[in-house]
């Protein structure tokens, strides 16, 4: 079985200027930081990044990657709004596609299974379709003749998700309570790559856990704290005084540079 | 027992929400709609069901009684067996509701959450709002964008938007035209002061006075569901 072991430099190089690029984990839990920074450090750029936001998206903001971002919401959580993120849409800085939770998940899903589309009521009378109008609209077949919206698959170019326990060859387990959509990112994405707090030999805990298997990985990285300052449980807890550190220097230039020094040194 | 508190009638305001619920998954958004929730569980509505906010299911013991990660949050809206208690940076008179952004979409003034789950909650299931704030900004004649699906707007077969609980009264939209309506001011509000602080007219027929919580409902608030009076802090008496 093939090793697929890299660094977060290597993974994030496999990534070209403009690509779509999913981000597992949901607001401020189990972001693939490690990876965040590392594009951070590159120098890619008009990236288009398909996510359940958190600081990911606020960094990259704040760097200049993202040309578009898709998206249910941005929230850090215990605090509900990312200054950076506020600050690119309120400066008209990035193009979006904002969506409901339940739509992004049916688009992951439809790219996943090679589907144009898949239907959901969600999104009807409300404004998603008004600033989406690419999105259309499509009226069962049977009887009940019921008009849905047909989501289109979100395909993505890269995923890059952070679990608590891979192996070499990108089995990868998760040990929260909540597997978040980091498996639909795989399926929905032609390049994957999970980093994780530990790379075992052999997964302990119910097979369950396993959520990623190896044909849905195509590198694995192994990065201790990974997930930080967002939560990575039972490994670690949000980092609730970064976070606040994070957020109050978002909201002032003044604090950035110094802050986002510290955070990629 | 005495000195009921303004957040104290909110939290069985929002625990009247889920009268007879049966078997429904609760969504409450923020603190006293949780605590409404864990009253209703408590008194009148033992069998609704109840998450930790993260991906569990507890019973007021909080003993794990089911396990629900957000995607199968998901299902459990589009099968329709949910009460979600949502908040809202604007409501208008047939609730729609706004958490998205203030201004344009395209460039907005203040950019809020995003859309999350308010579009696909209002189109499945029953929805209500909880608003801390009854003011005229927050109660709008048009909301700037659509989150929530309001009855102006309300598409196929499951929209059902019930009521919503502000810390000035009580609303619904139970009128010909699916608007606003005034069911009940809270004690110690007038009609005139709801008005005054909603920026478009109300149905007015029939304003009773919102119920005070029991005895038994207030020992339950204070010294098992919200010992440390965490509510004062989301209504100030």
């Amino acid at each position: 079985m093939r090793d697929k072991r890299m660094t977060a430099d290597e993974a994030v190089s496999e990534i070209k200027d403009g690509m779509t690029v999913g981000i597992g984990g949901w607001g401020s839990r189990r972001k693939p930081m490690a990876l965040v920074k590392a594009i951070l450090r590159s120098g890619l750029k008009d990236l288009t990044v398909v996510t359940y936001g958190g600081p990911d998206v606020g960094l990259l903001c704040a760097a200049g990657k993202v040309r578009k971002l898709v998206y249910g919401f941005v929230s850090l959580d215990t605090i509900p709004y990312d200054p950076w993120f506020k600050r690119a849409r309120e400066t008209g800085a990035i193009e979006v596609l904002e969506l409901d939770e339940g739509m992004l998940q049916t688009g992951l899903r439809a790219a996943g299974h090679r589907l144009p589309f898949l239907p959901i009521r969600a999104g009807l009378g409300s404004d998603v379709l008004k600033y989406a109008p690419q999105i259309k609209t499509v009226r069962s077949p049977y009887d009940d003749g019921e008009e849905l919206v047909a989501m289109p698959a979100l395909k993505l170019d890269v995923a890059l998700v952070h679990l608590n326990r891979a192996d070499r060859h990108g089995n990868a387990q998760y040990l929260g309570p909540d597997p978040y959509f980091d498996d639909l990112f795989c399926l929905a994405a032609d390049r994957r790559y999970v980093s994780c707090e530990q790379i075992v030999e052999t997964f302990d805990g119910p097979p369950q856990t396993l959520l990623l298997n190896r044909m849905m990985v195509d590198g694995v990285v192994e990065a201790p704290g990974g997930a930080g300052f967002t939560s990575c449980v039972p490994d670690y807890p949000r980092d609730e005084a970064l976070q606040r550190e994070y957020a109050e220097a978002a909201a002032d230039l003044e604090k950035w540079a110094d802050f986002e020094k510290r955070l990629l040194a | 027992m005495s000195d009921i508190t303004g957040a104290e009638i909110c939290v069985t305001a929002c625990a009247d929400l889920f009268a007879g619920a049966g078997e429904t998954l609760a969504s409450p958004m923020g603190l006293i709609p949780s605590l409404g929730a864990k009253l209703a569980r408590l008194t009148t509505e033992p069998d609704l069901l109840l998450s930790d906010g993260e991906a569990f299911l507890l019973t007021p013991e909080s003993t794990v009684e089911g396990w629900l990660p957000y995607r199968k949050v998901f299902d459990v809206v589009a099968h329709g067996r949910r009460h979600v208690v949502m908040g809202a940076n604007q409501v208008d008179r047939f609730g729609n509701q706004n958490i998205s952004a203030i201004g344009d979409h395209a460039r907005p003034t203040r950019q809020l959450l995003g859309f999350r789950g308010a579009p696909g909650n209002t189109i499945n299931h029953r929805t209500s709002y909880w608003v801390p704030r009854h003011s005229p900004r927050v109660l709008v004649e048009a909301v700037d964008v659509v989150s929530g699906v309001g009855y102006d707007r309300a598409v196929g077969p499951f929209h059902d938007v019930h009521r919503v609980v502000t810390n000035l009264a009580v609303l619904d939209f139970a009128t010909p035209d699916h608007s606003m309506r005034l069911v009940s001011t809270h004690p110690g509000v007038s009609v005139d002061e709801v008005r005054k602080q909603t920026s478009f007219p109300l149905h007015v027929d029939d304003v009773t006075e919102t119920r005070l919580p029991t005895d038994e409902e207030l020992k339950l608030i204070r010294t098992v569901l919200d010992p440390d009076a965490k509510r004062d802090r989301e209504v100030p008496s």
